[in-house]
């Protein structure tokens, strides 16, 4: 049984209005949201894919490139947004040269957008595989890349 | 009927009725942009408000009661619209001068109507890529406004859902799945969307260049052909009446633009009619794969070749009317007349943006060769004679050219939902009992619904017939017949809702009346012309004579058949 046909399986009615958890169920299986997977849902939902991808876009919380080895995570939150984390985002936007909830072509690096993560005193915040960085200035973004560019994520205290 | 007010004045309205539709019965114009007659609204544009009570309400979302009162043109209606104007302009390039709906385009209007002097909003504008990925549409997202019709045509009209709305907030666009672009999606290019587009936003692919270019190039033998449609629907973009007939000066116009030959396409619609009717009668006598569809729409045969692929076997085998006249021109033709068929290049007129896909499919090629060199469509022809200072109110009537032109009155109506079904009786019943039918208007097939049915006595066996136009139409019956119907011998299918007289590449606001003007038209061409059924068309029968043998014969084989296969696509 693929993964699909289990989320599927698990659910009392599934029809249309069953998308939205099971998109979350799969991404939450498989980190990420594949064509294939949008294909094998629409089959078993009887949705267009245009339709499933159209409804996924709307909502934030789906990617459809998995993670890269380094997921970094930008604080979005009010405390961090007031600290400038906009600027931030799309400075390390620029520097990867990807968009949020997308992975650099190389696997590196991903950029995810999070809402508060709990450590409003420390805004802006990023958090790398876990790692926090406070009070980060879109200057300071080259110098952690790099930084991370040059280990392993196992060589990193998690 | 109940009363309702509208500014100021007493109206009429029945009971149920969109406010929208009773002040329009009133003659009082309220713009729209999302809009879509005959589905629920949307009420995604708020261009149709009018004020009551004071308040703005959508007119088109708004349901009529006894009494109501409203204002259409009140200063805060009028404002509202005028904003709303303003703000789809701050994200719209300046681009009317080059754009291809210039002068024809609702957002245009809109924005002279309402006066719109000033740039009084400097928005930043969305940044997106043309989609010019498919042999037969492009898009253009900058010029998108939004108001979801083409999503609904696709989906709710032709059950393709190809497009659907990406994103959110300032970054919503209209996209394919993945933004894979439309060649990869399941779009089946029936152009049903480019119509219902207020903007430029969506366009066919056009070829009015290559055209041109190989009418200017001395080594070239340009050939045109023109489908039974455009003769009733061009002049509307001349400011004739709907459905008016112009063969006569649409033939001159094209010799005028540098055309070498022009021909017919009622011709070759007659030539199918004798292919197509003999298959039938050969399915049918020999227990062959029923019901057999017909395939001359080319939005039709790739919807089935994607959603259906069970159900090829069903789909005629002949190649449709454009086809067989590419293959008759490049063949018999060439060698009728002595010309190389590699310096021919062969043009055809056509109401359809499917028609521009299905030249591009493999089996389209004979030997190589492709059938059909390029395909404009009504619009780009207007586009062409313009171009040209050509006006067809002021061109004298020419006959086209022989041998491939004469036409019966079956040919002709081919242009309409249902007719390719009548004509096929017509013959088939001839084929069936060596006899013509007694009347030869078989009404039940004719007319704009999605579907007709009946059943038809031919010596005294039954024959199921249906007809669908719109390709939700045409799923909902083939699914019946998945489900095990098996009472249909006979179907005819087009992708455009009314067939080829509504078709994706006609001329832009066309209303229903005026489709239906061009019916009715065509059905009066029949009535009148010598000869009604193919089988009956002397042309035909020598060019069977003279080269191609017998229907179904080795020769039309080659040249008039072809075959379908199971398509891949993201849907
Ligand atoms: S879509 Fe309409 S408003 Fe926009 S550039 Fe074209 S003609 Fe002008
Ligand atoms: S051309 Fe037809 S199938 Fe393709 S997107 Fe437009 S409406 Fe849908
Ligand atoms: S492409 Fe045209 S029809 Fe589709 S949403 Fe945009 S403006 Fe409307
Ligand atoms: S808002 Fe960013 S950590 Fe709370
Ligand atoms: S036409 Fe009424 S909201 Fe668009």
């Amino acid at each position: 049984m693929s993964v699909i046909e289990k989320i599927i399986s698990q659910l009392s009615n599934p029809g249309r209005d069953s998308l939205i958890p099971v998109l979350q169920a799969v991404q939450e299986e498989e980190g990420f949201i594949s064509r294939e997977s949008v294909i094998e849902i629409g089959k078993a939902l009887d949705l267009p894919a245009s339709k499933i991808y159209g409804v996924a876009t709307f909502y934030n919380q789906f990617r459809f490139t998995p993670y890269g080895k380094w997921n970094i995570q930008v604080c979005r939150g009010t405390a961090c947004h007031v600290k400038g984390s906009a600027a931030l985002l799309s400075r390390i936007e620029r520097e990867l040269g990807i968009g949020a909830g997308e992975t650099t072509k190389d696997g590196f690096f991903s950029i995810e957008i999070v809402s508060c993560i709990g450590a409003c005193g420390l805004a802006p915040v990023i958090a790398v595989n876990g790692n926090f960085h406070a009070r980060v200035t879109p200057d300071d973004v080259p110098v952690i890349l790099k930084h991370y560019r040059s280990i392993q994520p196992e060589e990193s205290k998690q | 009927m109940i009363q309702i007010e509208v500014n100021n004045r007493q109206v009429e309205a029945n009971k149920g009725e969109l406010l929208l539709t009773a002040i329009r019965r009133a003659g009082i114009k309220v713009p729209t942009l999302c809009h879509f007659e005959g589905l629920p609204p949307s009420g995604a544009c708020r261009l149709c408000v009018v004020e009551m009570d004071g308040r703005l309400a959508p007119s088109c979302a708004t349901t009529v009661s006894e009494g109501m009162k409203c204002q259409t043109h009140s200063a805060k209606a009028v404002r509202a619209r005028k904003t709303i104007i303003e703000l789809l302009l701050a994200d719209h390039p300046d681009d009317c001068l080059y754009c291809v709906r210039n002068g024809n385009c609702d957002l245009q209007t809109l924005a002279e109507e309402y006066g719109v002097r000033t740039r009084r909003y400097q928005g930043e504008k969305s940044s997106c890529h043309l989609d010019v990925s498919s042999p037969a549409l492009e898009r253009d997202p900058a010029k998108c406004i939004l108001c979801g019709k083409c999503v609904r045509v696709c989906e709710e009209i032709q059950n393709v859902s190809a497009i659907d709305f990406v994103g959110r907030g300032s970054k919503t666009r209209i996209e394919t799945a993945f933004n894979d672009g439309l060649n990869m999606s399941s779009c089946v290019f029936c152009g049903q969307c480019i119509k219902v587009c207020p903007t430029g936003a969506l366009r066919e692919k056009s070829s009015t260049k290559e055209v041109l270019e190989a009418i200017a190039d001395p080594d070239k033998y340009v050939v045109v052909q023109h489908a039974p449609a455009i003769s009733v629907s061009i002049g509307e973009a001349f400011g004739l009446k709907p459905g008016v007939e112009c063969s006569g000066p649409l033939n001159g116009a094209l010799r005028r633009i540098g055309f070498d030959k022009v021909f017919d396409t009622s011709f070759t619609a007659d030539l199918t009619i004798m292919e197509e009717g003999a298959e039938f009668v050969s399915r049918f006598k020999n227990k062959g794969k029923l019901p057999m569809i017909t395939s001359c729409s080319p939005g039709w045969v790739k919807y089935a070749e994607q959603f259906y692929p069970d159900m090829l076997d069903n789909l005629s085998s002949c190649k449709s009317p454009q086809q067989m006249m590419g293959a008759v021109i490049k063949n018999y033709f060439a060698e009728k007349s002595n010309i190389d068929p590699k310096k021919i290049f062969s043009v055809s007129v056509m109401p359809c943006i499917a028609k521009k896909f299905e030249v591009t499919r493999d089996e389209m090629l004979n030997d190589g060769v492709p059938d059909i060199d390029a395909v404009i469509t009504t619009r780009e022809l207007v586009r062409l004679m313009k171009m040209r200072g050509l006006d067809l109110n002021s061109i004298e009537p020419e006959p086209a050219d022989n041998p491939l032109s004469l036409k019966t009155g079956a040919g002709k109506i081919f242009a309409t939902s249902g007719g390719v079904m009548e004509a096929a009786l017509r013959s088939a019943y001839f084929l069936l009992t060596g006899k013509e039918l007694d009347s030869l208007d078989i009404k039940v097939v004719r007319g704009l619904e999605g579907r007709k049915e009946a059943k038809i006595n031919i010596n005294g066996t039954e024959v199921g017939i249906a007809v669908v136009s719109g390709l939700k139409n045409a799923s909902d019956l083939l699914d019946e017949i998945r489900a095990g119907r098996s009472d249909l011998h006979f179907i005819e299918i087009m992708a455009c809702p009314g067939g080829c007289i509504n078709g994706g590449g006609q001329p832009i606001g066309v209303t229903p009346e005026a489709v239906a003007a061009r019916m009715k038209s065509l059905y009066s061409i029949d009535k009148n012309e010598k000869y009604r059924a193919s089988h009956l068309n002397p042309d035909i029968q020598k060019l069977y004579k003279d080269y191609l043998g017998e229907p179904l014969g080795h020769k039309s084989h080659k040249l008039l058949h072809t075959h379908y296969a199971k398509r891949d696509v993201v849907k």
